[in-house]
């Protein structure tokens, strides 16, 4: 029952950020080993002080840390602070982040060995670890919205990391203004907070604070021109989850994510699928208290997780690139993890976050090792056959994918099989919520489909007949990597597997993959493992033991797969990806011709991009022209200031007219002042 | 026996005439510096007048600073009228308006 030492809490981000600053400010001067290792240790360190954290929060029995370290101003009675709140929910959270982080760390040295920007690279991605880590260890919302946007700016210098590449930054760009869009409804939301915190008990940016006025705030109505009253609660918390839509990229603020693959593979496992798309459903989990006060906002929780997950499933079928596969089914189960969210089963959608930040961050780091083995080809109809070239990644590849599709006693299977229970439990308790219904038949197809899309990129890859080397010169024509010519890997033709500092972190990510549902599911979930961290309002309570009893432990529900339809969807899924693509491989052709409208459908991602480009960008930049125009050209300048200083000169013109610049009037105005001044003084003296 | 009422009328139409002389003329910055020559002399009219009259010596005193003052002044103001002269190729009052707004 020892508190924990504010200082270890400080160390844990701040010794990344030290790793950061030596590697960024001095990367033109130190060599190689220096800037990755000095950021190696810096990560180590801080992945093991959060090991000691958790250890001491999830079973010492540590207090939890609720404290602020620095106060960094305070105005209008709001105190912006640097504060730390950790407890089980952020503890898990920091484990995730810096152990990922590691593994992407050391994946990189192999990764990156032949890029010029080797140093600037590693100290990006030890900055993103700072700033992931000040998110999630925030108790307050300024901290939050720090790190929120530290995040966003980390993300972006690496997706365009690559900046002399059009497509690099313009995926940069398009991630940028996409999170901003999610940022405006963040920014309305906290200022909600403010504002109503404000009325009961004092404004306040702190966690504690606004969750204590949560009721009352849920209690409050205000107007809006059309509507009878909108819940303030409702407003804040659709708020705050548009700007989780932008970071973990919901529909229809997904855009930017398949583009986002523009950027090396090391981030986009870490940044693009374990930890900042996490972000989102993080923040959600943690604000539980004040979602669980409004249904309706839960509801479009669920409603846009639902559509998420099957949908942008979907396009996970028809994509070649091996990266955008993943991607595609990274959106998917961020979608998952959503529903979670909206079916208001906070610690399931933790839990599915974390089993998929290991299993993603292995299959995007799998992806990597085959990229640099096909020498930085990445269209998976040039692969094939690679198996017996390149096993450990074959085979942890395959434990990845099997974690995603959710086969029994696989990480992913507990996470994602409770989600579906809980859905399917609120479907039968609210049988008249047809949102929930809707969600239940999206998930429960969006197995099939997350099973299909993984086996298939399995099949296309390792399996089957190599179609790599019938081109061997065009796939280095149509490369991908600026430096794919400069690549030291002997071109003679066959694959080679990448060395250790690759293959490493693949393992140490698929040990955790396979095993980390299984150990910590029945704890975690239903044993108290999140202790008071998430809040559940009783009514979900009943959901949750329910789940609790049919769930008992991890090999009963392991073994109770086979009663259950999901399981059955997953092997039609698995089954019909070998018959489409090893069996009978003339027939995903013949089914694209026949399904011709449906497959133009998604081959342009249901037009969502042909939306933004067309209508809302040229729409947007109308209203900006028009405010250019009207009011910054018209009103402000044109009125407020030109206006002022054009009536001035207007009066001057006509004052001046007096200053003649002939000297005789000059003496003229001077007698006539003289004349006036001593007329003035007689006539008083006189009298 | 000259009274003091013809001396203040004497000067004030001394007085009057330079005014006028400065208003009326328009060409010439010589003519100018001679009206307020005459301005001067005006003034200096008026302290003899009165001192006359009081038996104060002081005011005819004071008229020789007057004149010293007048003459040192119309030194500076021919040395500048020599050398806007130079510049301008001008002494035509007409001319010189720089200070128009």
């Amino acid at each position: 029952m020892k508190p924990l030492d504010p200082d270890i809490l400080l160390a844990i981000p701040l010794l990344p950020l030290a790793a950061a600053a030596i590697a960024g400010l001095f990367c033109r001067v130190i060599p190689r080993w220096v800037a990755s290792g000095v950021t190696i240790l810096g990560v180590a360190a801080s992945c093991a002080l959060s090991l000691y954290v958790a250890n001491a929060v999830l079973f010492g029995g540590a207090d939890v840390f609720n404290g602020t370290v620095y106060q960094w101003l305070m105005t209008d009675g709001v105190g912006m602070q640097v504060g730390f709140l950790v407890d089980q929910l952020t503890a898990v959270m920091m484990v995730v982040v810096t152990f990922v982080s590691l593994c992407v760390h050391v994946y990189t040295i192999g990764y990156m060995a032949d890029d010029d920007g080797y140093n600037r690279f590693f100290s990006y991605i030890s900055l993103f670890t700072f700033s992931m880590l000040m998110l999630v260890m925030s108790n307050n919302f300024m901290q939050l919205f720090f790190g929120w946007e530290a995040v966003g700016v980390v993300s972006y210098l690496l997706i365009g990391f690559w900046f002399k590449r059009p497509t690099a930054i313009f995926a940069n760009l398009k991630a940028f203004l996409v999170n901003r869009v999610g940022d405006f409804g963040f920014v309305l939301g906290i200022a909600g907070i403010i504002y109503y915190t404000a009325q009961f008990g004092g404004a306040s940016l702190n966690y504690a604070d606004a969750f204590k006025a949560a009721p009352q705030i849920a209690a409050q109505t205000f107007n809006l021109p059309g509507t009878d009253g909108v819940n303030a609660m409702t407003f804040i918390c659709i708020c705050l989850f548009i700007g989780a839509m932008g970071k973990s990229a919901q529909v229809p603020l997904h855009v930017w994510l398949p583009d986002s693959m523009e950027g090396p593979t090391p981030i986009s496992a870490l940044i693009h699928a374990a930890t900042m798309v996490t972000a989102g459903i993080f923040m959600v989990a943690r604000m539980s208290p004040l979602f669980e006060h409004s249904e309706f906002a839960l509801n479009f929780v669920l409603f846009i997780g639902a559509t998420t997950a099957l949908f942008m499933g979907f396009l996970g079928i028809i994509n070649n690139d091996i990266k955008r596969v993943v991607a595609y089914s990274t959106l998917s189960q961020l979608g998952y993890m959503t529903v979670a969210l909206g079916a208001s089963v906070y610690n399931v959608a933790i839990f599915h976050l974390m089993t998929h930040a290991f299993f993603k961050a292995l299959l995007f780091l799998a992806a990597g090792s085959v990229i640099i083995a096909m020498h930085h080809e990445q269209d998976m109809r040039k692969m094939g056959g690679l198996f017996k070239y390149m096993k450990v990644t074959a085979i942890t590849c395959w434990i990845g994918s099997l974690a995603l599709i959710g086969t029994p006693f696989f990480s992913g299977y507990y996470s994602k099989d409770l989600i579906i229970d809980a859905v399917k439990a609120q479907h039968h308790l609210h049988p008249d919520n047809g949102i929930a219904t809707y969600a239940y038949w999206c998930v429960m197809i969006g197995v099939f489909v997350t099973a299909f899309y993984s086996v298939r990129l399995l099949f296309m890859t390792f399996h089957g007949k190599p179609r790599w080397d019938a081109n061997p010169a065009a796939s280095h024509e149509h490369a991908h990597d600026t430096h794919a010519e400069t690549h030291p890997l002997p071109h003679d033709g066959t694959p080679h597997e990448p060395g250790w500092e690759v293959k490493g972190p693949l393992v140490a990510l698929a040990i955790p993959s396979v095993l980390i549902g299984a150990m910590t599911a029945r704890w975690l979930l239903f044993g108290g493992g999140f202790g008071n961290s998430i809040f559940f309002n009783d009514e979900h309570h009943e959901l949750l033991n329910e789940l609790g009893e049919e769930f008992g432990n991890w090999v009963s529900f392991g073994a109770h797969a086979v009663q259950n339809p999901v399981f059955w969807l997953v092997a039609a899924g698995v089954f019909s990806a070998w018959a489409l693509y090893i069996k009978w491989t003339h027939l995903p052709d013949l089914i694209a011709t026949k399904l011709k409208p449906i497959v133009f459908v998604l081959e342009n991602k249901y037009f969502f991009d042909w939306i933004n480009e067309k209508l809302i960008a040229p729409l947007a930049r109308l209203f900006g022209t028009a405010f250019w125009k009207i009011g910054d050209q018209g009103i402000i300048d044109g009125i407020a200031v030109d206006g002022s200083a054009k009536t001035i000169g207007f009066f001057a013109g006509v004052v001046r007219r007096v200053q003649s610049g002939f000297l005789y009037s000059y003496a003229f105005w001077m007698v006539i002042g003289l004349a006036v001044m001593l007329g003035w003084f007689l006539t008083r003296s006189l009298n | 026996m000259i009274r003091l009422n013809w001396m203040l009328v004497l000067s004030s139409v001394l007085f009057a005439i330079s005014v006028a002389g400065m208003f009326i003329n328009r060409k010439n910055l010589i003519l100018l510096l001679m009206c307020v020559e005459l301005l001067l002399l005006s003034a200096n009219m008026n302290f003899v007048a009165f001192s006359r009259i009081t038996g104060d010596i002081h005011g005819q005193l004071f008229v020789f600073f007057v004149l010293t003052v007048a003459a040192a002044e119309s030194a500076i103001g021919l040395a500048i009228l020599v050398v806007l002269f130079r510049e301008r190729r001008s002494i035509n009052v007409e001319d010189l308006s720089t200070l128009k707004g």
